[in-house]
């Protein structure tokens, strides 16, 4: 698999990073060099394999569904750029 | 008085029992060193007015017979462990001002048991990086110079601040946190000690998440038993992070008995890797030899997947990192950049606010993570890490403990491995497949390079079998006898 400009700018805009037209590129040709190297990945046999999912054989614990915390809403909003009154601020969404 | 900053913490909570000095005169000794040590730009934040404050609460525990573990002990912490009202970077220009409202488990465990904060310490941005070069507050210098040579050379990464403090004599001790080798490459390549636990031992909460499946929280030190009391007050249960593991935490300290007779040290052989220098290959005879003295059984084993270890880890990562760092959206955290629309105002902020190895990683994960991409990248890696995993399962059906170089090599210079991202993915060979399995694993100084430069050895365990690597380590440590220090040039 290779990827070209067009499928990193659609990669690009999935991971909502804008990438100048001159910089897509040079950015396949590094995203390539890196995609390349992990194809040996194809070289280990995982027939019957099941994929990794947890370090420790753990299950996720129960807990019951009760509020626990909250409260605060301007402490949430503090770091937000813009904000007000408990609300993040965002350039207008709906016309 | 003698220098308080070269004292082991072992030492120091010795000579606080007894009454030697103070907490405050302690901690005012590392704020000393720390503001000399500014050209190793090892801290992003410097906290000494709170450090004296809590030096002094420190005092007064400690009058009132209520000291902790590491009662009045001076650390650095990484700048990826969130700390209330101080600002917390992860060394990104999209993290700008922000400053949390909370504080992490792992630093609250800290100062319950007394512990000091001199400040936040460097690091890779969003600990992606192995040199400590990626981070948006400029490269950390390690303490350690070649012998005639006075250019810098890079700490290791990514906790390459929390290293190059407890290398100079800054900070007793460090936080880290360690996703691919993250504490133990750095430590080796610093002469300290660097400790991963057991993924699940230290709690996430309040860690700025790269890889949620790998990132683990450690300690590191200038002693084995440093690490070991350290780690004592960082671990334990937490409610709040879902992987964290409901076990009673261990004395690790006791754990330490000197005595490895009898025990099973397993040598992979798949670490021998193509064109390994002569000083790794000899330093790791060293070991072996060492282990030998000390009454252990050396036995040949192999790890087979070894090598599918690290492209597997570059799909795993990236693709975690892809999902945590969708948050950073311009909207909730420090930097926004302005756009037409609201795609655009994302789009903008996230160019502009994340660095080019961040960036990178990113699109891979995005790409991996992609509809039709899914099965042959994400799956396959989880495939492959199942069977690494397996691979070190069947191992400890025959050993206690494995022995193996923690880094391909010594220190390098800035810019030495050129722009490739492949040569720098490189340095975590050693250290990446424990992280996989997600084992305990620790980093010891061991001897020197031909250029005067610190080398370590890594021992791995089985999963929360601390203990023996505590232990193991303990005697590596007696062994090697490693007592070099950098010449603090950076004085000046």
């Amino acid at each position: 698999m290779s990827l070209d400009k067009a499928t990193v700018a659609k990669v690009a805009n999935l991971a909502r990073i804008k990438v100048e037209e001159k910089d897509l590129e040079p950015m396949a040709a590094e995203l390539n060099n890196i995609l390349g190297w992990i194809e040996q990945l194809g070289e280990v046999n995982t027939d019957d394999v099941e994929p990794m999912t947890s370090v420790a054989q753990m299950s996720l614990r129960w807990r019951a569904d009760e509020v626990t915390d909250g409260g605060y809403a301007e402490d949430v909003v503090a770091n937000g750029p813009n904000h007000e009154d408990g609300y993040f601020a965002v350039p207008k969404v709906i016309e | 008085m003698s220098d308080l900053t070269r004292m082991t913490i072992a030492e120091a909570r010795d000579g606080l029992d007894a009454g030697d000095f103070s907490a405050r005169e302690l901690t005012a000794a590392h704020i000393t060193a720390m503001t000399a040590s500014k050209p190793l730009n090892a801290f992003i934040t410097e906290t000494p007015d709170q450090a004296v404050d809590a030096a002094t609460a420190s005092d007064a525990r400690r009058a009132k017979g209520e000291a902790g573990k590491l009662e009045g002990i001076p650390l650095a912490i990484k700048d990826l462990f969130c700390t209330k009202g101080v600002l917390t970077t992860a060394a990104s220009h999209i993290l700008d001002g922000f400053t949390p409202h909370y504080e992490s488990t792992v630093t609250s465990n800290l100062w319950d048991e007394g512990a000091v904060m001199l400040g936040k310490a460097n690091l890779d941005e969003f600990a992606m990086g192995s040199s400590n070069e990626t981070s948006y507050y400029g490269n950390v210098v390690n303490p350690w110079r070649r012998e005639g040579d006075n250019r810098d050379l890079v700490p290791g990464g990514s906790s390459g601040g929390s290293a190059s403090a407890v290398a100079s004599f800054s900070a007793m001790g460090a936080t880290g946190t360690d996703t691919g080798g993250s504490i133990r490459q750095p430590a080796s390549f610093t002469g300290i000690v660097g400790m991963k636990p057991t993924y699940g031992r230290c709690s996430r909460w309040g860690v700025v998440a790269f890889a949620s499946s790998l990132d683990q929280p450690g300690p590191m030190a200038r002693s084995v038993r440093d690490t070991a009391i350290m780690l004592e007050a960082m671990a334990g249960f937490d409610a709040k992070d879902s992987t964290s593991v409901n076990m009673p935490v261990p004395n690790f300290e006791d754990a330490m008995t000197g005595d490895i007779k009898g025990l099973k040290i397993g040598i992979p052989k798949e670490y021998r890797i193509d064109g390994m220098s002569d000083e790794i290959s000899s330093l790791w005879q060293q070991g072996i030899d060492w282990m030998k003295d000390a009454g252990a059984e050396i036995v040949d084993i192999s790890l087979p997947h070894t090598k599918y270890a690290l492209p597997a880890y570059y799909i795993i990562a990236p693709a975690e990192a892809s999902s945590n760092l969708a948050r950073y959206d311009g909207v909730r955290y420090g930097l926004r950049v302005e756009g037409k629309d609201l795609n655009d105002m994302y789009a903008s902020t996230r160019a502009e606010g994340f660095g080019a190895e961040v960036k990178r990683r990113l699109l891979i994960g995005t790409y991996a993570l992609s509809a039709g991409y899914y099965d042959a990248y994400y799956l396959k890696a989880q495939k492959v890490r199942a069977r690494i995993a397996e691979d070190f399962k069947q191992a400890y059906l025959n050993v206690d403990a494995i022995l193996t170089p923690t880094a391909p090599s010594a220190a390098f210079g800035f810019g030495e491995k050129g722009d490739d991202p492949l040569a720098m993915y490189l340095n975590d060979v050693f250290t990446v497949p424990a992280s996989l399995a997600g084992l305990p694993g620790i980093s010891v100084p061991a001897g020197l390079s031909k250029d005067g430069l610190p080398l370590g050895l890594q021992l791995l365990g089985r999963p929360f079998d601390e203990e023996t690597v505590f232990r193991v380590g303990g005697v590596l440590e007696e062994a090697a006898a490693f007592t070099a220090t950098p010449t603090d040039w950076w004085r000046g």
